[in-house]
């Protein structure tokens, strides 16, 4: 265990604002699943007492009859703004005082810097790389991230949790959600910031960053394990697999949507494009983890072979 | 008598003369005295008056227009769900986020006072700035880290929104603006990052932009690229460096889209975004449960 290493990588100043997000995503996580829990038992409470829910007043918040529902906005909010304001100042101040803002070498383009990483929020698209090719991990998928989170919307027809906090009555969105954002995303901006090392070589935490390291790795294609030599063989057999993926992938995401009866009538209420949009974001985002696992277990690095492009 | 007679008006012309000077500033003496009356009652004033417009005391009326009339505050609305300020529902990631934006943008314009956007003096400028410009380190330190902080706040602030539903209708577009705000504070820390002209920056920024060359039909090394005649002195990492490498022209874009365009871009944005949460009904909740028993499915309106 090389504590110094450690020690080198989690103070290094860029990274502390990552250090930073190791502890702020978990917390808010809790925070917020926390009253979507609560809410699910009031949820559970009413459903089971529909004499309750006629007068009950439908929040976990305190209430009572002769509070008026809302508040004016001075001071009642502005002071928690006013005050929001001052704090993140004073943060601010400490943070910036305490830590200086990294500055290297002059910029030399002939000494390459090893590992050669961008800024952390974009860690998470140089980790693909790993996975993909540029023009799918640094073009086509970033893309694709941005519309998909544009599309949710419009995909999303769940009638129920419009403006507040639940987990059972959006099991599947918050799922699909929470493994977008924080497994992939977040996961990945983690992976590439404390355990990709020189060479972007896998170097667990604690780990020696042993700049001459050399990692003999086979890494196949799919293609190559079947025995295909032929390219025609190679594209065939690349586009089969690729299909069958999707097919598959479709296949399982048409089943957990449709584990409930709840969500089998959200089902009833899209339309083929917005169900098929759906279905096309879910399983690109699931050919993530899964060429994850081929690549760092089965060492496979391409599924898809054409003259042209690679997948 | 007939001594004391010749001094009498004498006197009394002294008296007349001091009389006569107190009656004078009398008017004046009235006017210091409603003035200084004035001072205890500053709304009163006619300055107070023109720059305030509407009176303030403790009523509810007032408060309301203490908010409504006022330029900054006037995207609030008067009164706001008594659960919403709580701090546990919003996290008060948004305003925080637009708070930094603020700070971020008047550090910046600072910066940009010690800054020359050209290869040969920009690494020097931030030597400069670090070791010689009046809190020029502090200065540096609170732009770089409150903009690590935004990107933190911002994905937050999306986090919550996605956790209560909050993009549902009617508020689907305004998620959509909150994307593109994403992206664009995403862009905007990055292009900031290539701007102290170190070997950090110019990696990284070496590593993003190659990235561009492989787009499909754009890069010349992306599929297809070359069969659109894409090289690497035409392609779409050429125009976003402004040249092959990352060198002078790079810097110069960099600084113009940091500085200007996207800021002004963002702007844009932002007045849409805080405009159509006002639109849209204002802050989404906390609002009362729903049950699944009580959906009327037949008559959820149009898909």
């Amino acid at each position: 265990m090389d504590w110094h290493q450690l020690w080198v990588i989690t103070s290094a100043p860029d990274n502390v604002p990552i250090v930073g997000l190791v502890f702020l995503v978990p917390f808010y996580v809790w925070y917020g699943l926390r009253q979507s829990f609560a809410n699910d038992r009031l949820i559970a409470q009413l459903e089971a007492d529909p004499a309750l829910a006629k007068t009950h007043h439908r929040k976990t918040q305190p209430f009572q009859s002769d509070w008026s529902k809302e508040v004016p906005v001075w001071p009642f909010l502005l002071r928690i703004e006013f005050l929001a304001a001052l704090i993140v100042t004073v943060i601010l101040f400490v943070w910036s005082i305490t830590l200086n803002a990294p500055l290297e070498e002059p910029a030399n383009p002939s000494i390459t810097m090893n590992p050669a990483k961008a800024p952390w929020y974009f860690l998470g698209l140089q980790e693909m790389l790993v996975y993909f090719d540029p023009w799918m991990a640094g073009v086509v998928l970033p893309t694709l991230i941005v519309v998909g989170l544009m599309a949710i919307p419009y995909m999303d027809m769940n009638p129920l949790g419009n403006g507040y906090y639940t987990y059972k009555q959006r099991k599947f969105a918050i799922l699909a959600f929470c493994l977008g954002f924080i497994v992939l995303w977040v996961g990945m901006v983690v992976i590439g910031t404390f355990i990709r090392g020189p060479g972007w070589m896998w170097f667990w935490p604690g780990e020696t960053w042993d700049h001459n390291r050399l990692i003999f790795e086979i890494n196949r294609n799919l293609d190559d394990i079947f025995g295909i030599t032929s390219a025609w063989g190679k594209g065939i057999f690349g586009a089969i697999v690729t299909g069958v993926y999707f097919a598959a992938a479709g296949y399982g995401t048409h089943k957990v949507i449709l584990l409930t009866e709840f969500n089998r009538r959200v089902y009833a209420r899209m339309t083929l494009l917005q169900y098929l949009a759906l279905q096309f974001f879910l399983t690109t985002m699931l050919l993530l983890p899964v060429k994850i696992v081929l690549r760092l277990l089965f060492r496979i690095k391409y599924i898809w072979v054409t003259p042209w492009f690679n997948i | 008598m007939a001594d004391e007679s010749p001094v009498q008006p004498e006197s009394k012309g002294e008296i007349g003369l001091l009389e006569k000077v107190k009656e004078e500033l009398k008017p004046f003496q009235e006017k210091l005295e409603q003035d200084l009356a004035g001072m205890k009652a500053p709304q009163k004033t006619q300055l107070y008056k023109s720059i305030f417009r509407v009176k303030h005391d403790e009523t509810p009326r007032s408060r309301s227009l203490g908010v409504l009339s006022n330029v900054f505050l006037h995207l609030h609305p008067a009164r706001v769900n008594r659960d919403a300020v709580r701090y546990s529902y919003t996290w008060g990631m948004g305003g925080i986020t637009f708070y930094l934006f603020i700070v971020l943008t008047f550090t910046g314009v600072l910066l940009m006072f010690y800054y020359h956007p050209s290869k040969i003096v920009a690494f020097r400028d931030i030597l400069y700035l670090e070791h010689d410009v009046p809190f020029g380190k502090l200065l540096r330190n609170m732009h770089r880290w409150g903009a690590h902080l935004m990107i933190i706040t911002v994905w937050l602030h999306m986090f919550r929104v996605f956790l209560t539903g909050s993009y549902k209708r009617p508020r689907e577009f305004n998620w959509v603006v909150g994307v593109i705000l994403l992206v664009l504070t995403l862009l905007l820390s990055f292009t900031g990052y290539l701007l102290p002209d170190d070997q950090l920056g110019f990696w990284a920024v070496t590593v993003g932009t190659n990235m561009a060359r492989a787009s499909p039909m754009l890069g010349h090394e992306g599929p297809l690229g070359p069969q659109f005649g894409m090289t690497p002195y035409n392609d779409v990492r050429f125009a976003l460096l402004g040249g092959s490498i990352v060198d002078s022209n790079a810097l110069l874009r960099a600084y113009i889209w940091h500085c200007i365009a996207i800021p002004i871009i963002a702007s844009t944005f932002m007045i849409v975004h805080f405009w159509r949460v006002r639109k849209d009904g204002g802050i989404s909740g906390p609002s009362p449960v729903g049950l699944a028993k009580e959906i009327k499915w037949d008559r959820l309106g149009e898909r």
